[in-house]
């Protein structure tokens, strides 16, 4: 890292967008952050008089927690708004709903949406920060920077590491962003699951595509379950959860043909024993709870980094 | 009316094989003998291309339902400024346009507000709905020119066709948005590598080419004249190319922005890229370009589809499909077929002009003595920057501001009256 590095975003919407180098400064500035939260007093002042607004169209937990106290540790003040709370249940569009938000001085907001997109339209329309929480089966790009925190903190590296990513890549925001991200670092990347949810087409960004479990687990330093919704079933995409379980699904059995010190990772929440096995998400590969414990390091310095660059262009 | 003395243009009349510098006279709203002039207005067209109006088949005039968006009066001079004489009014109208009266209303409307010929278009169902057959020997009494669900595609096959053989009867021609529903339920643009890479929901090209394939086996069984409309995959143009060897009466068209543009462009997430069929890969743009080049595509349509900046400012998901072409279709056309080389003049004006025309089954459309005068004059070598705040038509929804084209319209003249001119 060049000393004379300096982040100029005032958005961020995807890890597409993003340089190696910009990437590998969000990661070194999160592990300064995570020093903070492993104090006795866990809050800096560094957002002190900055005003964000967790604006999450579609719902959410982990994320808007994960954001909310990111924000509150850095000494933001903050408001919440949910679509149910907003004006989009009178019928105002998003873009005015968020130009209203705008007009009362607001420096960044953070923002969930169903439709891929969304974020990058109003980001195009508003002049204060964009952060991404997650739009549509776009991207989801502090997940993916977590996932790849957690892995560089684990393994050292990420350049030249086999990531394989399984489950339902198609709807996926979190494959999507880790694709990005860590090819932009020199990861390996893999795809895995059946042809309906793991198109071709992605081969074209540079990623490996394969229908069989066995191959994507093969020599895999980093595993990353997706998972796997119910109402894909319904949709015709595989007949029955038993059998998606059953032949791409992650259990005592087919783990035996990874690496002893493979990483198990899972954005969450998990479907238990559906495409992940239970002991394997409690076992002693498994560093699920600790990217949820990396997103809040991961968050704040993605907050500081946009708030420093101003919030406005 | 003054007669009109067009002097010294380069006339392109596919029709009847002519690409000469030559005197074209107007008297009395028709093409006239110059030698016949009685005291003519002489227009000096030196420099310019004289051509037979261009006609579009495929316009959205919003009139009745959404006149926020688009009206007769405004649509018909966009269509005027874009050099074409008669227009095919879609009947997704609100109401649609599935009845005589529907149809009457359009016509009186377009003689009271319209500055160039609008020719209706009636629902081949009930409401649109695909499930009854609309009262087409009535809607044909009432003057339209043709049949067509446009937005929607008659999924029933064995209504279709029913369709296709009770239409004969009256000798108009289907023009079919061709698309599978299921195949195409949810998607907002193309499927293929933009689609994957940017998380949007894709609908595959399959759910357009097996309708093409079940109009091109129906046209086959029945004898039907099938026109496809916005055709837009590589595999729609060679069902097409096949059908056309066979000698089926078989015809398609495709847009401006299907030629121009591909399915990378929504990476911005500009919903003015949005339009149903998507822009579709690189590939299908070529495809299309060689079909148009071959011969198997013989008609240029623009599928003008105005909205309302409101409607199209919002969310890539929730903004409607479509975008307006009437006034960038030529200088589109022009700069990539002609100017790159891959069509002569006559062969380019032939897709806006006897092509068409043959859709429409109007016989003899060229610029010969005692045809109806409408002529459209356009300057080959301007180049135009596209700024949507300068279009007549009501709408700004074009793909192309901005970018800069070949080919400016100088004058439309519809029955021997100028319509528009700059």
């Amino acid at each position: 890292m060049t000393a004379e590095f300096r982040w100029t975003r005032k958005d961020l919407l995807s890890l597409y967008d993003l340089s190696a180098e910009e990437i590998t400064y969000i990661l070194d500035t999160a592990e300064e952050f995570k020093k903070v939260s492993e104090r006795n007093v866990k809050k800096v002042p560094a957002l002190r008089g900055k005003t964000v607004v967790n604006f999450f169209v579609e719902p959410s937990t982990r994320t808007r927690v994960s954001f909310e106290l990111a924000e509150q540790r850095l000494s933001a003040d903050i408001v919440n708004m949910t679509a149910s709370t907003s004006s989009l249940t009178k019928g105002e569009s998003l873009l005015d709903t968020v130009r209203n938000i705008e007009a009362l001085q607001v420096d960044l907001l953070v923002m969930r949406h169903r439709a891929t997109g969304a974020q990058n339209f109003i980001a195009q329309n508003v002049s204060c920060g964009v952060i991404n929480a997650g739009d549509g089966a776009h991207s989801h790009p502090t997940q993916a920077l977590l996932d790849m925190f957690t892995i560089r903190e684990k393994k050292g590296r990420i350049k030249g590491l086999k990531v394989a990513i399984i489950g339902d890549i198609l709807h996926s925001r979190v494959a999507r962003s880790n694709m990005w991200g860590l090819l932009k670092l020199g990861a390996d990347v893999v795809f895995a699951g059946p042809a309906t949810l793991v198109p071709r087409e992605f081969e074209e960004a540079g990623v490996k595509v394969c229908h069989r479990l066995e191959e994507a687990l093969e020599g895999a330093d980093v595993v990353n379950l997706l998972r796997i919704q119910h109402e894909r079933q319904s949709a015709g995409f595989f007949p029955s959860i038993n059998e998606y379980s059953r032949f791409f699904g992650i259990n005592q059995e087919n783990i035996k043909r990874l690496k002893p010190d493979t990483l198990i990772m899972h954005p969450g929440p998990i479907n238990r024993d559906v495409e992940l096995d239970s002991s394997v998400a409690d076992g002693p590969n498994s560093v699920i709870l600790e990217q949820v414990t990396n997103g809040l390091a991961v968050r704040m310095a993605v907050l500081f980094l946009v708030a420093g660059c101003g919030g406005k262009r | 009316m003054n007669d009109i003395l067009l002097k010294g243009g380069r006339v392109v009349d596919p029709g009847r094989n002519i690409d000469q510098v030559m005197d074209l006279g107007i008297s009395n709203g028709v093409f006239a003998d110059p030698a016949d002039l009685h005291d003519p207005e002489v227009v000096d067209v030196s420099g310019l291309v004289v051509t037979p109006g261009f006609i579009d088949v495929h316009v959205h005039l919003r009139q009745p339902g959404n006149t926020a968006a688009e009206t007769i009066a405004t649509g018909t001079l966009a269509a005027a400024a874009g050099g074409f004489t008669s227009i095919v009014a879609m009947p997704n109208t609100n109401p649609p346009a599935d009845t005589a009266g529907a149809i009457e209303y359009l016509r009186s409307q377009a003689a009271q507000k319209g500055c160039v010929r609008v020719l209706p278009c009636g629902c081949l169902t009930k409401g649109r709905q695909g499930k009854e057959m609309a009262g087409i020997g009535g809607l044909a009494a009432a003057g339209v020119a043709a049949f067509s669900d446009d937005g929607s595609c008659v999924q029933d096959h064995a209504l279709m066709r029913h369709l296709a053989e009770y239409i004969q009867s009256f000798n108009l021609p289907i023009l079919d948005h061709c698309e599978n529903d299921c195949l195409a339920a949810g998607g907002v643009m193309h499927e293929g590598k933009w689609s994957v890479l940017l998380g949007m929901k894709g609908y595959c090209s399959a759910a357009e080419e097996l309708m093409v394939a079940r109009d091109v086996i129906l046209s086959r069984m029945t004898g039907a004249r099938f026109h496809i409309q916005h055709i837009s995959s590589k595999e729609c143009v060679r069902l097409l190319a096949e059908a056309r060897r066979d000698r089926l009466p078989v015809t398609a068209e495709v847009t401006p922005h299907h030629i121009a543009l591909t399915d990378e462009c929504i990476k911005t997430y500009d919903t003015n890229f949005k339009m149903n069929p998507p822009l579709r890969s690189e590939e299908d743009r070529k495809a299309l370009i060689e079909g148009l080049a071959s011969g198997v595509i013989t008609v240029i349509a623009t599928d003008h589809a105005p909205h309302t900046n409101t409607a199209k400012m919002v969310e890539f998901d929730d903004a409607p499909f479509g975008v307006v072409g009437l006034e960038t279709a030529l200088p589109v056309s022009l700069t990539i077929l002609y100017h790159g080389g891959v069509l002569t003049l006559p062969q380019l004006i032939s897709k806006f002009t006897t092509g068409p025309a043959e859709v429409l089954g109007l016989k003899r459309y060229d610029l010969r003595n005692g045809n109806p005068a409408d002529v459209t004059i356009f300057d080959p070598e301007k180049s135009f920057t596209v700024d949507p705040e300068k279009f007549r038509s009501k709408a700004r929804n074009t793909p192309f501001a901005g970018r800069t084209y070949k080919g400016v319209i100088k004058r439309t003249y519809v029955g021997g009256k100028l319509v528009f001119q700059q």
